[in-house]
């Protein structure tokens, strides 16, 4: 049988998630040995996982490097890839919002500008309210944009709302909430059916059993 | 062999397949005007084409897609079908590079008073050209009938949402969309069809159960009825998620994958709606097989770029050279005559012409 590749998501939600593969009877125990080690194999059980950056596991899934995926909502969102969105794995959850400075008045006379690390969201977003805007991508530190005056709202991440406020931000409105999402790619889907079918079951089943 | 030598193959089969069906080959024009285009931009995967003045100020378009141009070519001729196959290049943006890319379609359509066989023969040209491509090939069948059946009376813009989900195949956005419109019905019933995936007599028993006796789904069952008569049978599946514009497509929806690549490389439906936008009474049909994405495919990747190099001085007698060739060509190998071994050549055997014979250096 061929191998099932899964890329995972380096870090904290990704260690929470693979326990779920796990759980579901994918385990692949020297994942869980500390070492740099990227690529982990169980050919018992006939699975592949390897730790990628957040942001590129929906392109391992879409380009067929990796069979099935976790990625959070708001990659998806923001890349649109060409993928299965199976399972929302209710985890690692928060919100793409729009943030400014606690004394930020709107001027919808004003082109708003807008600093984000998620520009097609931003985009179509103020599309969506038919507002003009300008936006400044950003690639991290987005929370002192306003605070430098370099734009006057941002749209980002917002998990506990902490960084925010410690930075004099307060969030304007919620643009959708986010929670990481099993994604299969479509061709491997058909092929290897029964195995991506049986995870997303037995994981859907651990879901329900969450208080 | 290459991959790129297995394309140009698969290219040559399935030519010859459509010509066997008695499809005629349609060659068109590099361009059309752009206006052409505007006015049915829906209909095309992506709405940027490159565009250029011609010498007459008219503005031009390199054609982003062939079925377009088809069709505004037909004329409506009752109780005729007329078939036609192409192979053209089209340029498009690529979803991934976001550049424009010259791509190479191969694909047949069948336009006028289709029937059941028609699209059965569609269907079936298709699944062919899939097992053509290779053994391990899957062809997923949809049909947009059910959606308008279950989406009748839904607002269009909640519709394209929900249309988005099921190609997708998102339950749990769709259960919130659903719930949000408070469309409990429609619900249990778009779920439904989302767990309706796998062999025809499965899915469309479980269909059944769940829609009832359904135009739609009575035309599934006589197109699958007819491929359990054939060899294909294995390959077809149902699968409601293949889905397409409505404003274009009705009927049955289909799309091909192949072990190996990431994509489906084949991809077609009926378009009845489009014929009748663009002012013809009649249907149809039709489907494009993306032959460029085939290299993603693995194979046997060639060691050598030739089998022998002969190596021949300037005293050499050309005709003894030129015959030492063709002789160790006989069985097919690929030899080069050189003067010198060229770097990065990768050769199985070196030989050297050397007083009339050919030895081994």
């Amino acid at each position: 049988m061929k191998m099932l590749n899964i890329a995972l998501p380096k870090g904290r939600l990704g260690e929470k998630v693979y326990a779920m593969f796990e759980k579901a009877g994918f385990e692949c125990p020297s994942i869980r040995e500390n070492n740099r080690k990227l690529i982990f194999e169980n050919e018992e059980v006939g699975v592949r996982y390897f730790w990628v950056k957040p942001s590129d596991v929906a392109i391992y899934v879409e380009r067929g490097a990796a069979d099935i995926g976790v990625a959070g909502k708001d990659i998806l969102l923001e890349y649109t890839p060409d993928v299965y969105e199976l399972l929302d794995l209710d985890t690692g959850k928060c919100r793409m919002a729009v943030a400014a400075k606690a004394d930020f008045r709107d001027d919808p006379e004003r082109t708003l500008k807008v600093a984000t690390k998620f520009s097609n969201i931003a985009r179509s977003y103020y599309a969506s309210q038919g507002r003009d805007i300008d936006i400044i991508h950003l690639n991290g530190s987005i929370e002192i944009a306003p605070i430098l005056g370099l734009s006057d709202v941002i749209v980002d991440i917002v998990e506990t709302g902490t960084t925010l406020k410690e930075n004099n931000l307060v969030v304007m409105e919620t643009i959708v909430p986010i929670s990481a999402r099993l994604i299969a790619n479509k061709a491997s889907y058909q092929f290897r059916t029964a195995q991506i079918r049986k995870i997303m079951q037995e994981m859907a089943a651990q879901l329900e059993e969450k208080p | 062999m290459s991959m790129i030598h297995s394309i140009e193959r698969i290219s040559f089969a399935l030519r010859s397949l459509y010509r066997s069906h008695g499809y005629l080959r349609y060659k068109m024009n590099k361009f059309e005007e752009y206006d052409f285009y505007v006015r049915n931009k829906d209909f095309l995967v992506s709405d940027s084409v490159i565009t250029f003045t011609d010498t007459n100020g008219r503005l031009m378009a390199l054609k982003p897609d062939v079925t377009l141009s088809i069709v505004k070519n037909t004329r409506d001729v009752p109780g005729c079908v007329q078939k036609v196959y192409y192979n053209e290049n089209v340029y498009r943006v690529s979803g991934s590079t976001h550049s424009f890319r010259e791509i190479v379609q191969l694909g047949l359509e069948c336009i006028g008073d289709i029937d059941d066989y028609s699209i059965f023969e569609v269907l079936s040209l298709a699944a062919q050209s899939l097992k053509a491509i290779s053994e391990d090939s899957v062809l997923n069948l949809s049909h947009l009938g059910v959606f308008d059946e279950v989406l009748r009376g839904v607002d269009a813009e909640l519709r394209r949402q929900i249309m988005l989900c099921v190609r997708d195949k998102n339950a749990h956005e769709l259960s919130r969309l659903c719930d949000g419109a408070g469309l409990t019905v429609q619900k249990e019933r778009l779920l439904g069809l989302l767990g309706c995936y796998g062999t025809p007599e499965e899915a469309l028993s479980k269909a059944e159960a769940l829609l009832g006796d359904l135009p739609a789904i009575r035309q599934l069952s006589r197109l699958a009825q007819a491929f359990a008569a054939t060899p294909l049978s294995p390959m077809l599946r149902i699968d409601f998620s293949v889905v397409g514009d409505i404003n274009y497509y009705n009927g049955v929806l289909f799309k091909g994958f192949v072990e190996g690549v990431p994509q489906s490389v084949l991809s077609g439906g009926q378009y009845d709606r489009l014929m009748h936008k663009m002012g013809r009474k009649s249907g149809a049909i039709g489907f494009a097989v993306y032959t460029d994405l085939l290299e993603q495919m693995e194979s046997a990747e060639e060691v050598y770029d030739v089998d022998t190099v002969l190596i021949y001085d300037e005293q050499a007698d050309i005709a003894a050279v030129f015959a030492a060739v063709a002789q160790l060509q006989k069985d097919g190998a690929r030899v080069i005559a050189q003067r010198t071994l060229p770097e990065k050549l990768r050769c199985r055997q070196t030989l050297r012409f050397e007083n009339g014979e050919v030895r081994v250096l």
